[in-house]
């Protein structure tokens, strides 16, 4: 039978999954350029909002190739082929294009039509990770960010001490007669045994000396246990309950973004697409918090705007720059669709610092009155070097409000570590 | 019962003596008999079931045992349709090195097996003893039996008693080979980075065909003796290096112009991976044990290479008999052939050249068709083929077919068997295409004038050696620039690919110092040069 032993039918289905998860890295290590290069295209080409998902990377086909020693076109050769229906030997005919004809059909990558990218689909999970390699940072999930939730009192069980106002009475009236069961059932086990057999001995009706001697030991004896038996106390401090409660930190549900962006003529592309990463930022970090986030594009040149998130980003415009119009529209905002109450409120505002200059000390006024009581936080970032009057106003809000920050960023490298900072978490480190 | 034979303890020159060593006897003249008929045929649900699968196993086991069919011991595998895109990613191993190429195969696969582009193979079997095939769980039960039949029974076979495969392919330690050098390698990205790595696979995948030894036995591989005599080998190999480049000054006689003169290589090698892995001067040990890695594993896919048709073939007439078969013995029911004989239909079918699907002959088609011939010409055979095989042409085909399997690879087998009746059916033509022309030729046909010609030009056109570039070592420049010269002898006057400049990047790196390329015609006149520097580390 050992020639049966032999014959077996294994089952490999549930080993070895994702055998080829370590060839797909290499790969992918291999072609860091060109999934950059998608990545870089896609966050400009994706709204905010839809950041977070797979992307399709095109490599060219030449990149791909595995050169090897191979016969090129040319010289004399001969190939076999089946399906002849007219020909004789010696017939002559037309060399087709492409002169891939006489190698059987394999010839499609001599031709030009050879060269389709090769594509292939990123996971969302490879593609954050390129977003966040391009931002120079290691990973958004190990970073600390500053995070400002609200407490809410969860039941979690129940104790032995606690407030009396927190006392469940039902368990601990459970707790007692258990309790009280569990110390008596022997003794109320021999009470019963003791009364019967002297109800026994009642109906027997002996009169002789034995009999009223045991009688009366069997009083004896019924009188103790009862006495035991009562002195098990009805309700002891161990058998109180307490109902528990302990505080759980719970995400708010509701968030609002305010995007608020420069769009004169002086924010070019490349500066508006800083402003767009910081964005992407902020509303990948509020996604991490809050299960519902509005997102508000307020575009300003001399006069605001509330815009589609196309709009925001794309469309130029030029002009002077007044920047309270639009600080005036995001109070008017939150007033008629987010009670402050019901919204946590974020404010990003991104500009190259150019403002009309007498109108940057209003700036200060609208946010320090209006704005900044009922924000969470209010970012302002300056994608651009010069320090003007706006930013010399700004800076005296710095301080002041503990909810604003203002930072620098000209490269996009610099971007990430401006979030961080600006979203660290009070007291711990910059990690 | 044949499957249970210890071939290791038998010797390692088996192959010397084709049925004597091995072999307990030939094959039989004649199927044997079968003992008694099932009462009523097999269940034919389309779901299987392990014990559904055992059963038709055994059957199919004992109607190959009784054609006298030799195997391995045989061990099914059932999997999932990713885990055989990981296994068709892998060059078809279950276990092999990391690469990004493989990667990139897996990826390839996967997109177009999803949009529904291709189907997946039905099994793939692996030429290890026991000889491994994957069954896959989308498949029906009867696709499952022709998979068996197919796959264990006759690649295995095929495997087993194929010359080629005897001599190159070492069935035993396969599999241990690969998780040695899966090991090593990995090792090896740890201790000299992933990039260092890939860079020196990539340059020794571009020479894997031009990595084998086509006439000389390797010597066996063993996980045991490899892990052994590695570091002798290592330091030998620096040691002999060391020498051949040793630059202390020698005294200046006359013997040392002799020696300026003298070639190296003395004989021009063709094995490009095995001459770079001796002497490339600034390889480190560990380079040039992964040079070795591959060039083992291309050792031991080349008689895969050389076999395709008649591989495919043997396989594919051996479901096709051992199914058939079992249904004249009551086994198998009118439903299960109906339903494996479409598939097998799909698979034999051969579109003519004139047809959008036509994508070259396909060998599934070209050798099962042969081999049925060969048996048709054993069985019934007509006027035509007692003149052309007066040696088989009424012969027992067990024997005969036996024979044909295990000492041909497909130039030789074709040939050898290409009768003109399946010239005929196929309705081969020959076209010549030369450069010189302005127009294409016809210069054979499927007529009396035209089989012989054709034959030999079908069968050429599967030798390995004038479908690849013949390219060998020609001389090293041992006293000056150290530089490598490779000559490519031009076979009908066919050039090189414009990817050799590429391929000679790779074999500069891999060597160190300039590497040039001549190619050479027919009458020995150099018709072009390659020359490539290596990148400055």
């Amino acid at each position: 039978m050992g020639a049966k032993l032999l014959q077996q039918i294994i089952d490999r289905r549930l080993s070895g999954k994702n055998k080829s998860v370590g060839n797909r890295e290499r790969f992918l290590r291999r072609h860091k350029e060109q999934i950059r290069e998608a990545v870089r295209r896609a966050v400009d080409g994706r709204g905010i909002r839809d950041l977070e998902k797979g992307e399709d990377v095109h490599i060219p086909k030449r990149d791909l190739s595995q050169p090897v020693f191979g016969h090129g076109q040319g010289g004399k050769r001969e190939a076999v082929h089946p399906g002849n229906s007219e020909y004789v030997t010696g017939d002559r005919i037309k060399r087709p294009d492409g002169g891939g004809q006489g190698q059987g059909g394999s010839q499609a990558s001599d031709s030009g039509e050879g060269e389709d990218d090769f594509v292939f689909h990123l996971t969302k999970e490879e593609f954050m990770q390129a977003f966040f390699d391009d931002l120079a940072l290691p990973n958004l999930t190990r970073t600390q960010l500053a995070d400002i939730p609200e407490y809410k009192s969860h039941r979690a069980g129940f104790v032995n001490d606690g407030t009396p106002s927190n006392l469940s009475i039902v368990r601990s009236m459970r707790g007692a007669l258990g309790r009280r069961i569990a110390l008596s059932a022997d003794s109320r086990r021999e009470l019963h045994e003791a009364e019967e057999a002297l109800a026994l001995l009642d109906e027997q009706g002996g009169k002789d000396e034995v009999t009223l001697k045991h009688k009366a030991e069997l009083v004896e004896r019924i009188k103790h246990l009862k006495a035991y038996i009562d002195r098990v106390p009805f309700l002891d401090p161990l058998d109180l309950k307490f109902r528990n409660r302990v505080k759980v930190p719970v995400p708010s549900t509701r968030a609002v973004m305010f995007c608020v962006m420069d769009v004169s003529g002086s924010m070019d592309e490349s500066r508006k697409d800083l402003a767009k990463r910081f964005f992407i930022l902020l509303y990948l970090f509020l996604t991490r918090h809050y299960e519902k986030i509005e997102v508000v594009f307020i575009r300003h040149h001399t006069q605001a705007a509330e815009v589609d998130e196309q709009n925001f980003f794309h469309a130029t415009e030029t002009g002077g720059t007044v920047v309270s119009s639009a600080l005036v529209l995001m109070d008017e905002i939150i007033r008629a669709r987010f009670p402050a109450d019901q919204w946590n409120i974020y404010g990003a505002q991104a500009s190259d610092g150019d403002n009309w200059h007498h109108d940057s000390g209003r700036c200060r006024e609208l946010l320090i009155e209006k704005i900044l009581p009922k924000c969470r936080y209010f970012a302002y970032v300056q994608v651009a070097e010069p320090e003007q009057n706006l930013w010399e106003e700004y800076q005296r809000i710095v301080g002041e409000v503990p909810q604003f920050a203002m930072r620098k960023a000209i490269e996009a490298s610099q971007i990430y570590p401006v979030f961080r900072e600006l979203f660290r978490k009070e007291g711990a480190p910059a990690a | 019962m044949t499957f249970l034979e210890n071939r290791r303890a038998v010797g390692r020159n088996a192959c010397a003596d084709e049925y004597g060593g091995r072999r307990r006897a030939g094959p039989p003249q004649d199927i044997a008999p079968l003992k008694e008929r099932p009462a009523q045929p097999l269940p034919s649900p389309s779901d299987w079931t392990f014990d559904m699968i055992e059963r038709y196993h055994e059957v199919i086991r004992e109607t190959a045992q009784r054609f006298g069919l030799d195997t391995y011991p045989n061990q099914l595998e059932i999997i999932t349709s990713e885990q055989m895109m990981d296994a068709y990613a892998s060059v078809g191993m279950p276990v092999n090195y990391r690469h990004w190429s493989y990667g990139k195969e897996f990826i390839a696969t996967e997109k177009n097996y999803k949009r529904g582009q291709m189907g997946l193979a039905y099994e793939i079997v692996i030429n290890s003893d026991p000889c491994i095939s994957y069954l896959m769980e989308e498949n029906t039960m009867a696709m499952q039996a022709l998979v068996i039949a197919h796959a264990a029974y006759g690649h295995n076979s095929f495997f087993k008693g194929n010359y080629l495969f005897r001599m190159w392919t070492d069935a035993s330690s396969i599999i241990d080979y690969l998780v040695y050098s899966k090991g090593y390698v990995a090792r090896c990205e740890e201790r000299h980075g992933i990039d260092a790595v890939e860079e020196l696979l990539d340059s020794c995948h571009a020479l894997m065909n031009h990595g084998v030894d086509r006439y000389r036995r390797p010597s066996k591989l063993s996980l045991a003796q490899e892990q052994a005599r590695r570091e002798d080998r290592e330091a030998y190999a620096q040691l002999q290096v060391n020498d051949l480049w040793r630059t202390l000054p020698r005294r200046a006689t006359s013997e040392d112009e002799t020696a300026t003169e003298r070639r190296f290589p003395v004989e021009p090698q063709e094995n490009l991976l095995y001459f770079i892995e001796k002497n490339a001067p600034l390889l480190e040990p560990w380079q040039r044990e992964i040079v070795r890695i591959v060039r083992k594993i291309a050792q031991y896919f080349y008689p895969q290479r050389q076999t395709q048709v008649m591989n495919e073939g043997w396989a594919t007439f051996w479901h096709h008999r051992l199914l058939n078969q079992m249904y004249d013995d009551g086994y198998l029911s009118d439903g299960m052939m109906i339903e494996w004989l479409k598939s097998h239909t799909n698979v034999v079918a051969q579109p003519p050249v004139t047809s959008r699907n036509y994508s070259g002959i396909n060998p599934y088609a070209l050798g099962f068709a042969m081999y049925t011939d060969i048996k048709r010409i054993c069985d019934c055979p007509t006027d035509e083929d007692r003149q052309w095989f007066p040696d088989i042409a009424g012969t027992a085909w067990l024997p005969t077919l036996d024979h044909a399997m295990r000492n041909f690879k497909d130039e030789s087998f074709i040939g050898q068997y290409l009768s003109p009746k399946l010239m005929r059916d196929f309705r081969f033509f020959a076209i010549v295409d030369d450069e010189k022309d302005s127009e294409l030729e016809i210069s054979a046909i499927h007529d009396e004038n035209g089989y012989r010609a054709l034959r030999e030009s079908l069968s050429r056109q599967y030798d390995l050696g004038s479908r690849e570039p013949n390219i060998q070592v020609w001389n090293v420049n041992l006293r000056g620039d150290r530089s490598l010269t490779l000559r490519h002898s031009q076979h009908n006057d066919r050039p090189l690919h414009e990817t050799s400049q590429e391929v000679l990047k790779h074999v500069a790196r891999l060597w160190g110092f300039d590497v040039h390329l001549e190619s050479v015609n027919g009458k020995g006149e150099t018709t072009r040069r390659w020359s490539v520097t290596p990148p400055q580390a």
